[in-house]
């Protein structure tokens, strides 16, 4: 393919029109755009503003974001384009010339015609991210039911009826091409009214932007798997450690890592030395620019669309009410913050009270870079931009040790007989007395990052419902060998735990366990039948896997019709994996049976175990995997409904 | 022994040439360690420690070079060629064959080791090497690696070669031969690119030492070390 006129950021984009094209071709698009702008200077809210000159007009249309398509029929194109995020010219994957893709506004209740065109020179594909349709429609090749992707050239069209509405998205489900730019949002309006009510409505898409190609980095993982990480803990910080702790306690505090070779900033596999993270497809050097009125809440809706960072997302000055996540209602709970897993979608709102600018501010949890946009009553308004946070170091929790039971609790000179370790071994021929950390105070440690944070009483009941098994873990055979360098023993459920760098920040951070459906759990069955999965994985090695075996190698798992399941992951590597399960809900074990959340993708902690039901409605072929798009080609697997 | 070497490879490669997936990519890496100039009292030499691996995930053939250089004439330089297997997490079995060129007459090796990462984070090649006339010989390659900063790395290595037998053609003697002791600072100004200096202390002993004394040469010496690390 070859490369085709600039895009300029966040402009029109015109291209020749593709001759079977029946819906706006791109410049009808522009026009559509440009309407859409001077109707609103005209007659809306910017009017309002103060918004007179052109200048400041071009200004804001510069940092708006994608267009929006809405209706019910819809021609999506995909090609290549030149885009620049970073001074240099690079080929770009968009949809419709735009990059991240046109937001797509559909309504709950109607039948949607989407025709795909693949104008790229190889195979594509489109999945409509945390949709319930059948497998057909659902956009993976090789998996979803008789869909072999969109070969070059081809159109394919998909046709189903929408049956829910909320903050959705979605992307390739084809090679690395949503690394390139493939990704766009989802927003369904629902029949009836919104539960929340609101007087603007954003969609805020959070993505890391590389030069690099994807296939480079993933092979770059390959041969050196902290090759983006330039946050290791380094002679300084050691200097300070020893400082402040004394020799000794540096020495045992650092000892289990430099045994197991493990790293306690192995936060991100790719960072901010590569990418650069985009809002709405603005660099954080632009930002993007959302306007409001004092006094008028807003509905943010945040999107994960990035291929693999996490994001910590804030907005300095103001407190968001969560919602809705992963596009369903939520009883509204008040949060400073929130960790955004990739793929994740949270629906915010928030309601400034004052003719003052905030930022929209999303660390990625390397501390690496950052996104950032601005909410402002006037285009010439912005707020400062705040310091990322400083890097956080892996506990001892998210390594899958029994930190838990003893949070809180001096452990000097704990008796190894009362640490918890069921198995045994952590590593292979890891001695058992190596889990020993003698003189050391887990519950006096300071900055308390050690997965032993505090759990209020509310929370810790809520965390650990009756019914979950929390027993001794089983490690399958499949999982001992050269490809897994690590297997939690004492895996915890840690709900109310907001994550590794996040942990006593002092800002009231949103955790799973503050996620309480708004309805009723919709099939209020106990499970027939429970699955455990275990994410696997060897870093340096750049492998991943669940039980030990990647999806290249695995059974598809055989899923009955009808049936109520309960699925436990643990997770034996020092990663969050974001496991999206697709065309099913995942009713997430929050602790209240009768308000399970509904999700479609789930953050498995670090060295930890979290469950979830399914209730198996959807017939065929569906994908399972970690979304994190360099672990998703071994940490995946095939599911078959009949 | 050639023969077995290259039949062992051959095997390795039938198992390993169609294993890759698209998680699985064939990739290929190729490392110069040590590219420097040594300053001695006299002529200055200039050392190659230099590697290359192609392969999957589990399964790699390696190369393995070390040259040295002295006055436009190459005084040392040995070549291996590997299988390798992952066989831990953090370990791999390597397997093939190491040829001795220089120096002259070139001596063959069937090479057996494992190289990884040994808890506390060193990196370790080990090897024993069995040669045609009954020699066996042994080598241990040890290195940390200390972060000053993200970018200044701080690099202790110690190598040392064992061999059972004296090879006076060689300069060869038995038991612990000679030893080398490495500190090197390196700045990477990318991952891949890194400019370093150092200090390297080497010392031969036994019969060895006996064979360089008795051709006029130093048995121990201290340098400062001049080089780049780079690879792709």
């Amino acid at each position: 393919m070859s490369v085709k006129d600039p895009i300029t950021k966040g402009g029109c984009r015109f291209r020749r029109p593709v001759s079977h094209d029946t819906s706006p071709s791109p410049e009808d698009v522009c026009l559509i755009r440009r309407r859409f702008v001077q109707g609103l200077a005209m007659g809306g809210a910017v009017a309002g503003l103060g918004l007179s000159t052109p200048s400041l007009l071009a200004a804001v249309m510069k940092q708006q974001g994608p267009q929006t398509l809405g209706g019910t029929d819809f021609n999506l194109t995909i090609s290549e384009q030149t885009v620049n995020f970073t001074g240099t010219p690079r080929i770009g994957t968009t949809v419709n010339d735009s990059l991240p893709a046109p937001v797509l506004r559909w309504r709950e209740g109607d039948r949607v015609t989407l025709r795909v065109t693949n104008l790229l020179s190889e195979t594509s594909s489109i999945h409509w991210h945390g949709i319930i349709l059948p497998s057909a429609m659902d956009g993976v090749p090789g998996i979803a039911t008789g869909f072999e992707g969109i070969k070059p050239g081809e159109t394919f069209t998909y046709q189903f009826p929408v049956i829910q509405s909320g903050t959705y998205w979605y992307h390739s489900h084809s090679g690395f091409q949503e690394q390139t730019g493939l990704y766009g949002a989802i927003v369904i309006d629902p029949r009836e009214s919104e539960p929340a009510s609101y007087d603007r409505d954003y969609v805020v898409m959070l993505s890391d932007w590389t030069d690099e190609d994807p296939t480079d980095v993933y092979k770059k993982l390959k041969k050196l798997s902290h090759y983006y990480n330039f946050n290791e803990r380094s002679h300084a910080d050691l200097m300070k450690d020893i400082e402040e702790k004394g020799l000794a306690a540096t020495w045992n505090d650092r000892k289990m890592w430099n045994q197991m070779r493990m790293s306690q900033r192995d936060l991100s596999d790719v960072t901010g030395y590569t990418y650069t993270y985009l809002m709405n497809g603005q660099t954080p050097a632009n930002g993007w620019m959302g306007l409001f009125k004092k006094g008028e809440k807003i509905r943010l809706r945040i999107i994960n669309g990035s291929a693999m960072s996490f994001f910590d997302v804030r907005i300095p000055g103001l407190k968001m009410t969560v919602v809705a996540a992963d596009g369903q209602h939520i009883e509204p709970v008040s949060v400073d913050e929130f960790r955004i897993g990739v793929a994740e979608t949270y629906d915010v709102i928030v309601e400034p009270k004052d003719d003052t600018a905030y930022t929209l501010f999303a660390q990625d949890i390397s501390r690496s870079g950052y996104a950032r946009g601005t909410l402002t009553p006037d285009p010439l308004l912005t707020a400062e931009i705040p310091e990322m946070d400083v890097v956080p170091n892996l506990g001892h929790g998210d390594m899958g040790m029994d930190m838990m039971l003893h949070a809180g609790h001096d452990m000097s000179g704990m008796d190894h007989s009362q640490h918890q370790m069921p198995d045994g071994k952590m590593m292979p021929g890891m001695d058992h007395s190596q889990h020993q950390m003698p003189g050391m105070s887990m519950g006096s440690n300071t900055d308390m990052d050690m997965g032993g944070y505090q759990l209020s009483n509310a929370s810790s009941e809520r965390a650990n419902p009756s019914d979950f098994t929390s027993g001794p873990v089983h490690h399958a055979a499949s999982e001992y060998g050269p490809h897994v360098d690590m297997r939690a023993d004492a895996p915890q459920y840690r709900l109310n735990d907001p994550g590794v760098g996040l942990r006593n920040n002092g800002r009231r951070v949103l955790t799973y366990a503050d996620l309480k459906n708004l309805r009723s759990t919709h099939d209020q069955r106990e499970p027939d039948r429970e699955i455990e999965l275990h994410l696997t994985g060897n870093m340096g090695r750049y492998m991943w896997s669940i039980n030990g075996v990647k999806h290249a190698n695995a059974e598809p798992l055989r899923w009955k019709l009808g049936e109520r399941l309960r699925i436990t992951f643990v997770n034996d590597t020092m990663m969050n994996h974001p496991m999206h399960l697709h065309g099913m809900w995942s009713d997430l074990e929050t602790g209240d049976n009768n308000f399970l959340p509904r999700k479609h993708t789930v953050i498995v902690q670090p060295g930890s175990r979290i469950s979830y039901r399914v209730t198996v409605d959807a017939e065929g072929g569906w994908a399972y995997h970690c979304h994190l798009l360099y672990h998703m080609l071994g940490m995946f697997r095939t599911v078959i409904v009949s | 022994m050639k023969k077995t070497v290259f039949a062992l490879m051959a095997m390795g490669l039938s198992t390993t040439v169609f294993a890759g997936g698209a998680d699985d990519p064939l990739v290929y890496k190729v490392m110069v360690d040590k590219l420097e100039i040594r300053n001695t009292g006299g002529n200055d030499p200039f050392v190659l420690d230099a590697d290359a691996w192609v392969g999957y995930d589990l399964n790699k053939f390696w190369f393995k070079t070390e040259v040295e250089r002295v006055d436009g004439e190459t005084e040392e330089a040995e070549v291996q060629f590997l299988y390798s297997r992952a066989v831990a997490p953090f370990w791999d079995v390597q397997a093939g064959w190491r040829r001795d060129i220089k120096p002259e007459p070139d001596r063959d090796f069937l090479a057996l080791g494992f190289k990884g990462l040994a808890p506390y984070m060193f990196e370790v090649d080990a090897g024993v090497f069995i040669g045609e006339s009954g020699q066996v010989g042994a080598r241990l390659d040890a290195e940390y690696e200390y972060m000053l900063t993200q970018k200044l790395i701080l690099s202790p290595e110690i190598e040392m070669n064992l061999y059972s037998k004296d090879d006076e053609e060689v300069g060869i003697g038995s038991g612990l031969s000679d030893m080398e002791l490495g500190l090197r600072l390196r700045y990477e100004v990318l991952r891949e690119f890194a400019p370093y200096i150092g200090v390297n202390w080497t010392k031969i002993f036994g019969q060895t030492a006996d064979f360089a004394s008795d051709e006029g040469e130093d048995t121990s010496d201290l340098q400062m070390v001049i080089g780049i690390r780079a690879w792709f």
